[in-house]
């Protein structure tokens, strides 16, 4: 019950946040613009919307997960509310856990609006929704649910602005993280070679839940590969998760 | 059992780029009975939230050790007997008073139709009954101090850490959190606060701690602290006549002084006082006042903070 509490009042503080409905109004305008892009092409239109729906998602949802999730904690520390909500009978690692899954509730909220936005153009233009969308949508959530604990860990250590670097920059190499394995290939062993393999095995790796492509242009989808990164995903943002409690429980308050 | 006892407790901090360490906190020993009102005093940076800070476990001491209602420090069960209200309190800005507290009374484990009623007396108690629906960000500093006392209170603790209750509020207000306090000593809550207002202390407080750049310098009830030295008397009379005062002046401790019709006589001891009064009472004059001359809290503070504070 408290950690819902937590949750629950963190969704809150989204939702009475006004730049969470810029963004969302934003991406449903960006949406619906992809329809503009369909008039002027030839063929492929539901390819085009698919395709700039699930970015649209994927980006608007990282933004998200990004700027609330640096402050999901600091911002509590900094003005001071942690000090009365520690002084109740609450574990310092419910207080992380609860902060975690209030923003993973309002993503959700978010990225079920946009795919249903989604939905309903694909629906409009194709005649049926494929399921390969929301599979792809599936996997978009989880990439966010990543991003996010990656922000909350940062968060229980350091400024919201170092914090948003960090994740940031571990965004960015997520997502670049299988050129780092052609990158220790081309060595072939060595110092640097072993470094790069190493980092490609410690960095999140975010391509691995990638599957707009098998939405957009209907590839089969290999189901041991599917349950593979659902693990994956699975496994890396507990540990994220359970490092950024850890963290939060040592710490001290001054 | 004591509701507070604190052994040796010292707390450093690290600080700056090479985190170089300071102690904000020195060998503290420090015992609060149950049932008291215990003041805490000490200048700006003394180490007073610190302290409260420890107690809470919202810091870890660095060494020492302290036992709160007989439990030791960052036992979390613990904490559902006790209210903490934080030095110029912070809240959620974006929630009415009432969605505030309602979520304390969650995070309390007060079920809900308990949690309403508590939330309304609470309100009722500390006034501020008519802005609870109204959001956080447009309370006055005084309503949020109001508020942050009632958070402090949703759980019905029996030891209340209070750092600077009184700050933010104006004489009414001041007078109100008193009154509070008072009241909660009547039910026999423990209350422990900090104060940097002399007055406030003076005027509630059975003991109190003063605390001086991270050490403790005085311990016990104010009485004792203060009443060490001879604590003369003095009475305001008038209509004395003069063979009368002077027959009086073996009694007094220095020359009468004259005051327009009044003389202001000072007496070293109460049996003087009884003499003194039985033979004005012989020669009808009339007595306007009997004020002991204790030195005041505030004159000891001084003597003790000052030489500490400018090298």
């Amino acid at each position: 019950m408290r950690i819902a509490a937590i949750a629950l009042n963190t969704f809150m503080e989204a939702v009475r946040d006004r730049i969470l409905y810029a963004i969302l109004v934003f991406a449903l305008v960006m949406l619906a613009g992809s329809t503009v892009l369909v008039t002027v092409s030839v063929g492929g239109e539901e390819k085009i919307i698919k395709d700039m729906g699930l970015a649209c998602i994927s980006i608007f949802g990282s933004l998200i997960a990004i700027f609330l999730g640096i402050g999901l904690v600091s911002k509590e520390i900094e003005k001071r509310t942690v000090y009365t909500v520690l002084s109740k009978p609450i574990h310092r690692y419910q207080f992380a856990l609860g902060k975690y899954l209030g923003l993973v509730l309002t993503l959700l909220v978010n990225v079920s609006v946009m795919a249903l936005g989604l939905i309903g153009l694909s629906y409009f233009w194709e005649g049926f929704a494929s399921p390969r969308l929301l599979l792809a949508v599936l996997f978009i959530f989880l990439e966010l649910m990543l991003v996010t604990a990656l922000a909350l860990l940062f968060s229980t250590f350091s400024s919201p602005t170092l914090s948003a670097i960090f994740t940031l920059c571990l965004f960015v190499a997520g997502h670049l993280s299988a050129d780092l394995r052609l990158f220790a290939a081309r060595f072939g062993g060595g110092l640097v070679g072993t470094a790069a393999e190493g980092l490609y095995f410690l960095l999140p790796n975010l391509s691995r839940l990638d599957f707009k492509e098998q939405a957009v242009y209907g590839a089969a989808v290999d189901p041991g590969a599917l349950a593979l990164s659902f693990l994956y995903a699975v496994f890396y943002i507990s540990a994220l998760v359970l490092t950024a409690m850890a963290i939060f429980q040592r710490r001290d308050f001054r | 059992m004591n509701a507070i006892d604190i052994e040796k407790l010292t707390k450093e901090y690290r600080s700056g780029f090479w985190g170089k360490r300071v102690r904000v906190l020195s060998q503290l020993d420090l015992t609060v009975c149950q049932g008291e009102i215990f003041g805490y005093l000490g200048p700006n940076g003394a180490g007073k939230t610190t302290t409260l800070k420890l107690l809470i476990g919202l810091v870890r001491p660095t060494s020492g050790e302290a036992r709160v209602l007989g439990q030791p420090l960052g036992d979390v069960r613990t904490k559902q007997r006790i209210g903490f209200l934080p030095e110029q309190p912070y809240f959620y800005e974006y929630l009415t008073g009432r969605e505030l507290l309602n979520f304390y009374g969650q995070l309390v484990g007060l079920p809900q139709p308990d949690r309403k009623e508590r939330i309304e007396k609470l309100a009722r108690q500390l006034r501020i009954e008519t802005r609870l629906d109204l959001p956080l960000r447009k309370y006055s500093k005084g309503m949020l101090q109001r508020l942050g006392l009632a958070q402090a209170l949703i759980n019905d603790p029996e030891l209340l850490l209070f750092d600077e209750p009184m700050s933010g509020l104006d004489p009414v207000g001041r007078r109100e959190v008193r009154d509070l306090l008072l009241g909660l000593k009547e039910k026999g809550k423990t209350v422990f606060f900090s104060s940097h207002v002399i007055p406030d202390v003076e005027m509630l407080c059975d003991r109190v701690g003063i605390l001086v750049s991270g050490r403790l310098v005085a311990q016990g009830p104010l009485d004792e602290i203060l009443g060490a030295q001879v604590a003369p008397i003095e009475i305001t009379v008038s209509h004395v006549p003069s063979e009368v005062s002077q027959e009086l002046e073996h009694l007094l401790l220095t020359r009468p002084a004259s005051k327009g019709e009044r003389l202001i006589l000072t007496v070293k001891d109460e049996d003087a006082l009884a003499e003194l009064l039985a033979r004005l009472g012989e020669a009808k004059g009339t007595v306007h006042s009997v004020i002991p001359q204790r030195e005041s809290l505030e004159e000891y503070f001084l003597r003790h903070v000052q030489p500490r504070e400018s090298p």
